[in-house]
Order: structure tokens, then sequence, then C-alpha cells
């Protein structure tokens, strides 16, 4: 074999490196389609990779304001213990429970015995309540109205009494038990409270003026607004309509002003708040101790007078200068005939009617008007008259 | 408010327009006296640390306070004031600022005398002492607290020129207290025991009725705010707080709480916090606070004072049901609207506080604030409310407010078609 090509080699390398240097020209410099391709594909899938890159960066960037812009999210802290038996506070005693517990419920529970007739409730409710709320219920000034307004809830301007509003009697009895006369809560008997309710029922045309309401027939009695409370139904008639994406762009054509508060002008100005609270700190620097005891004293009376130099007559007449001031002598004020009586004998306040008259006002005048039982300890006495005088100067 | 009454807020307006006006014209080639001058505080000493054993804010800001509506109600001590919303920023109230309702007066109760009693349906019925309640173990949560009658006066028209008057029967404070469940699992609410009625100490003896689900889920009974001991006129030394829900059931002074089966229907459930329709029937127990917003900066009381430019519109916004996840602004009173930015703790049943920023060209405004909570509620329009309810419920107004803002920055309470 190698004997044969010996003398052969020289042209067995030229045509083999011929046929290589073909190849060569056809494989290495030559169009190759297929390769170009796939070249190609590899090249647009990176951009393609490149491109949901930048898209994916811009997302995040958007979610990164998003989140700038979004509630932090809260730890609250670590869980509560769960509960166990940390033997605290005390038994509460039956009189104790008995004390507190003054709650009344349309039921009846909670319901003492007692009655009272429409007859002393009239009588009761002219001494303790009619200074604010009327002799018939009808309200002085602001306070509020507790008869009338039958057929009004529909109306523009509803009247929302005991009669035409409130569902339960028993809550009458409850909060007039609780919370009245207004400055003096649970001074009243059970039995003047039926007395009341009764003729709440009475100037409400509930029920004839021989009625007499008792621990025995409160049940009977029904308000006729009951059947018109329903419990709330916001979940099935509102949220609904009140959810859901909004219109956040061209939501509008045009847009007119309609109402403005400026016609109205009934905000408070701040002037006149601050020219009352420069008052009130002169008063506060010239007050003596007693002075300032009286001035707690004088907050039973608050309710129905004004004292200082912008009082008003409320329910009851203004108290500036009352030391020295003739009795009933305000032209202003719709006074008791007891008063009137008294202003026609001129009678002058002075320390000692005051004291007398305020420690026993119905006593010292029988028929007047003013529903406070009076001051029992003498150093009230003493300090609201020092009040009543400093603050009239 | 008149715009030729010499209000304070007209002087300072006056003053900073000025002042401006000053700097545009250059009359300050000398140097600012602010600056080149030395001011009595840069050379005189100050008072020292005794001086003010609890701190009260700088006199430049005495105008900083609540304020009432003397025609409101009959007398001042069966009354509400309002917070001034447009003096605040950030989510929580100060305790001298946060709103104040009570109906007999501030009760001043003696702590050493303070008891809490729970009664009725329960295995034993407890009392307990200040120390007592201080040994459960406590929590501290941020709550907002509002009246269901904020925004009440508002239901017939635009009618009170101020965000403090129209929205201030609000305010957002941390609370630390005991949770509720615990005291009443000390007792042990016996299996018929639905509701509780927590009662006041003061004269009102102020009750209401609430299902035990919401006395066992959030309720906390509560003795501190921001930190110090509840003040008086917020129920010291102890009241009851119920997340998201109107603020006349978190009763203040809170000295009995009984367990029953059925509900109370005392005076403030039935006579007062029931909402008349215009059919004449009423809702009642509608306890929740839907979510509502309100523009703070500007308002009627705080003005736009620097006119054109960079422009910050600042505001509140909370629901009874939740957090707030977003907040939305238009100036061009609702043709379109934008997100606004919240900034601070986004708490369950808190205070939110949202800004948004813009270039004002001194323009006209039409200012609204809507709300999203996170149940996906948007708060409605003044019309979308009175459709559904009339104008007579007085309670739970929590439609989208609108401030008027002319071209002076003037702001004004109005209402929009």
């Amino acid at each position: 074999m190698s004997r044969f090509l010996d003398g052969r080699m020289p042209y067995v390398v030229c045509a083999l490196g011929f046929l290589l240097a073909a190849w060569l020209y056809y494989w290495g410099t030559g169009y190759n389609e297929d390769k170009f391709v796939e070249i190609a594909e590899q090249r647009e899938e990176t951009q393609r990779q490149l491109d949901q890159r930048d898209i994916k960066i811009r997302d995040l960037n958007l979610q990164i304001r998003e989140a700038l812009n979004a509630p932090v999210p809260v730890k609250l802290g670590d869980p509560l213990p769960e509960t166990r038996d940390y033997a605290l506070g005390r038994a509460a005693l039956q009189v104790e429970v008995a004390a507190w517990d003054i709650d009344v419920r349309p039921d009846g529970k909670g319901l003492p015995k007692g009655r009272g007739d429409v007859f002393t409730g009239e009588e009761v409710f002219s001494e303790n309540c009619a200074t604010c709320h009327g002799d018939f219920g009808e309200a002085v000034d602001r306070w509020p109205v507790l008869a009338g307004g039958h057929d009004t809830l529909a109306e523009e301007d509803p009247v929302k009494t005991i009669g035409s509003y409130w569902p339960y009697l028993s809550t009458v009895y409850d909060y007039v038990y609780r919370a009245m006369p207004f400055g003096n809560a649970q001074s009243l008997s059970h039995d003047d409270v039926y007395a009341i309710t009764a003729y709440l029922l009475y100037v409400n045309d509930l029920v004839e003026d021989d009625f007499e309401l008792s621990h025995e027939n409160f049940g009977s009695i029904s308000l006729p607004n009951e059947k018109n409370f329903y419990p709330d139904d916001r979940a099935t008639t509102e949220y609904a309509a009140f959810t859901g994406e909004p219109c956040m762009s061209d939501c509008k054509q045009s847009v007119e002003i309609t109402a403005r508060a400026r016609v109205i002008d009934v905000t408070p100005e701040e002037e006149g708040a601050e020219k009352q609270e420069v008052a009130a700190l002169d008063t506060d620097q010239a007050v003596s101790s007693l002075v300032a005891s009286g001035e707690r004293v004088f907050r039973k009376c608050r309710s129905c007078h004004e004292i200082g130099a912008s009082a008003r007559n409320k329910s009851g007449p203004q108290l500036t200068g009352i030391l020295g001031r003739k009795f009933g002598s305000l032209d202003n004020f719709n006074y008791s005939s007891a008063f009137k009586q008294a202003a026609s004998e001129e009678r002058i306040w002075d320390e000692a009617s005051m004291a007398a008259f305020l420690a026993k006002p119905k006593g010292y005048l029988p028929g007047t008007k003013m529903g406070f039982a009076g001051l029992k300890k003498q150093e009230d006495l003493d300090a609201i008259i020092a009040y009543l005088k400093s603050a009239g100067e | 408010m008149a715009e030729n009454n010499t209000t304070r807020r007209s002087f300072l307006k006056a003053g900073l327009t000025g002042a401006a006006a000053t700097i545009a014209t250059g009359a300050y080639a000398e140097g600012d006296p602010a600056i080149t001058e030395i001011q009595p505080w840069m050379q005189e000493l100050g008072e020292g640390v005794d001086a003010r054993p609890y701190g009260t804010p700088s006199p430049f800001e005495k105008h900083v306070k609540r304020r009432n509506v003397e025609w409101l109600t009959a007398d001042p001590v069966s009354s509400v004031n309002f917070t001034p919303l447009h003096e605040l920023d950030g989510i929580i109230t100060p305790n001298g600022l946060c709103f104040e309702r009570h109906h007999a007066g501030i009760a001043e109760v003696d702590p050493a005398v303070h008891r809490l009693m729970i009664n009725g349906l329960v295995e034993k019925e407890l009392v307990f002492t200040m120390q007592d309640l201080m040994r459960f173990p406590r929590e501290n949560r941020v709550y907002f607290l509002e009246c269901a009658a904020n925004t009440g006066m508002e239901w017939r028209g635009a009618q009170l020129n101020g965000c403090q008057f129209t929205h201030g029967m609000i305010h957002n404070v941390m609370y630390t207290g005991v949770p509720l469940r615990y005291i009443l699992e000390a007792a042990g609410v016996k299996p018929n025991g639905k509701w509780i009625l927590p009662e006041g100490a003061d004269a009102s003896g102020m009750t209401r009725s609430i299902p035990i689900e919401k006395a066992l889920d959030d309720c906390m009974v509560a003795f501190k705010m921001n930190g110090e001991a509840l003040r008086p006129e917020q129920g010291y030394p102890v009241r009851l707080v119920v997340p998201g829900w109107e603020g006349n059931m978190w009763v203040k002074w809170l000295r009995r709480i009984e367990v029953g089966d059925q509900p109370w229907h005392h005076r403030e459930e039935t006579s007062k916090y029931t909402d008349l329709f215009k059919d004449g029937r009423a809702r009642r127990f509608t306890w929740e606070m839907d979510a509502k917003s309100v523009i703070t900066n500007p308002s009627p009381q705080a003005p736009i004072t620097h006119g054109k430019g960079h422009t910050v519109i600042t505001g509140v916004a909370w629901s009874g049901r939740g957090t707030i996840p977003r907040v939305d602004v238009t100036i061009d009173g609702g043709k379109n609207w934008q997100k606004a930015r919240i900034s601070g703790p986004s708490f369950d049943k808190s205070m939110h506080r949202f800004y948004f920023e813009f270039d004002w060209d001194g323009r006209e405004l039409l200012l609204q604030s809507r709300a999203h909570d996170s149940t996906g509620y948007v708060q409605p329009t003044k019309n979308e409310l009175r459709k559904v309810r009339g104008e007579n419920s007085i309670y739970h107004n929590n439609s989208i407010q609108t401030w008027y803002v002319n071209e002076k920055g003037v702001a004004e309470n109005v209402e929009i078609s």
C-alpha cells in the first residue's frame, strides 16, 4: 500500500488540498440560510426577553409608586393572652346592684312598684319640668318638645315628641327617673315618676284626665309610633349602590353651584368667641376661693339662669346684679304671680332674703315656678351668694 | 364669613399677602429683617424647666381650639363642641382638642370612689375598682370616634362655613385599656346573655344597648388616651370604646354594664340616634359609621393665602367598617378625579391622612374628596344619600363635601350640581 502511494503522494495531497479549499470556500465563506435563520431567531428571542424585562421593570416601578401611595401595612403587636381566672374584682352585694340597677325595659323588666295619676302629674310636672318643657310639654326656648307633633313625621319639619315619635312608654319612665329634672337627677320618687308619665300621656291625648298609671297597668299602654321603627338595613338597601369603581375622568359636562353657606350665614364668628374667653379669664383672676366654690354651686342653676356681662334670660331670669335688685323686676321676663306680687310689694333681694329663698324656694315664696329643691348646706349658701355678688359687679 | 370682617384670619391673610408682595417688589434689598435683625428669643433667656410643669401650646397657636355653635342646643351643659380639623395634621387628635359631647355637663369623677359593676345575666355579679381594672391584660389601639350627628346640620343644604363645624364631631386617639371580653368573661356571661347595657356615672346616666357579639369582639374599657389619663370631658377615669360605631355608644364615666337577653330601647336609641326617613318611618340600631372623608385644607377657616403655584391639599378619611385604601380628589367639581396620596399608618377603624399636591393656576376651584374603604364601599354624593334617606334623618350623613375656592383663595361651603 505504501509503495503504491509513494510516487503519487504529491498528487493525492494536492487533490485533498483542493477539496479542503473548496469545502472551506463553500462552508466557511459561503451563504448558509439555515444558520442565519437560527441565529436571527436567537437574537429575536433575546430582544423579546429584554423587552419583557423592560415591561416588567416599568410594571414594578408602577407597583413601587402604588406601594408608596398605599397605606402602610401595620403590625398591631403580639396576640393577647388567653382568658384565665385573674381573680379580680369582688362579688357585688344585692344592695349595691339594687342601688344602681334602675333601668326599665319595654317588657316591664325593672319597673318598680308605684302609681300616680294625671292630676298629681300636672302638679309635679309644673314644679319640676315646666321651666324648660313648658306647662303642657310645648317647650321653652330650644328645650325638647314633649307633646303634640302627631302626623308630622313625614312632613318637611317633623316634630318628634313622646306621642308622635317615641316607640315605648318604658323609655319615658326610665329616662325621667334616671336623668330628670335636669341638674337634679334621681331626686323624684317612683310615684312622682308614674304621675309625670301619666301626665305626659295625657298631654299627648293618649289617656283621659282621670287616668292613673301604675306598675299594674303599665304593660297595657303602647305608643302609636312603635310600629314605624325598623332595624338598620343599609347592607341591603345601600351598600350595593355605593360600591364599585367610580368614574375618574370626563364624568360630567358642566358643574354649577346650587347652594352656598354664606347665604344662610349661621357660622359663629371667631371674634365673639375670643371676647367671651377674655371675660372668663378676667373673672377667673379676680375670684376668691369662696367665690370659686360658689361658681361650682352655680352649676346647679345654670341650666336655667345666666349671669355676667352678656347674660340673657333663659327659662329663668338672668341674674347679673341680682343682689340689690327688686324682686321680679326684669321687663322682658314672664314672672310667676308669686314674683309679681313680691314686685308690687317693692321687695329687694339682699343676702338674707336670697339665702332664705335658695334654702327652700317654694317655702320662702310659695307659687314660684322655679323647679329647684333648695340648697341644704350653709356653706353652699354662703358660697353662692358670694358668687352672685361677684358675678354681678 | 363675610369677606370684610376683621377676623384673625383675614388679618393673617392680609399680613401674608403684604409680605409676599414686598418680596416680589424687591423691597428686601437690604435683606429680610427676620434674618438681618436679632429677634428677642435669639438674645434673651427663656423660661426654665420649672415654669411649665404641664406644657401648653405656643401663644401663637391660641386660636386653635374647640368651638361650639350657640344656636344649636338649648344649653352648653347638654351640647357639643367641635374639633378644629383645619388646624391639625397627621392622624392623632391632641387630647385637649378632641370634641366634646355630653348630656349633663362634664362629670368630675374621683377615681378613688369610682366603681365598675357587672350585673344581670352573669354567673357572678362583680364590682371592680380602678386598680382592679388595670390588672387585666391591656392593649393599645388607635380608633376614630365620630358622633352620629357629625355633618347633621348639612342635610338640607350647605350651612356652616368651616370643616370644624361641618365635620368636627370626630377625633382619633390611641387608647390604652382592657378588652371588654376579659371583664365579661370574669363575670361569666350566661347563654341567654345577648345584649349589654353600659351606663355612665354622670347626671344623665347615659345608657345604650350593644349586642354581645360586638362586646366580645373589639370593645375596650379604656383609661388612657394618647398615653395619659382620659380627660374629664372624655370620661375620666374610664370609658367604653366601641370601634367603628357611633360615638354616643362609647359611654363615658363607665360605672356599670348590665347583661340582658334583649335591648333596652332607652332614650338615646329611640328618641335620639334613630334615623327618620322621608316616609315617616325610622331606622334604628344604625351603629356602624360608613366611610367618609373631608378636605381640611383649604377650607373656609383655612383659605389659600400664598397665591398661585405649588399647592398642597390635605384631609382625613375614615370608615367604621375597616381601613381606607384609597381617597380620590377632584379640583373641578367632579369632572375629573385623581388618586390622593395617603400618609401615615393605616389602622382598622382609624383616621387616615391624605395629600394631593398640584400647581394652582389661580382659577376658581371646586374641591371634593371621595373615600373608598376596605369593603369596596365608596363615599356617596350628598344627592345620592338624600335620594335614599330624605333630609330629616339628622344622623349618619357621610356624603361628599364641596368647598368652593375663589381666585383669592377664599373658601366656602357649597353644594354643586
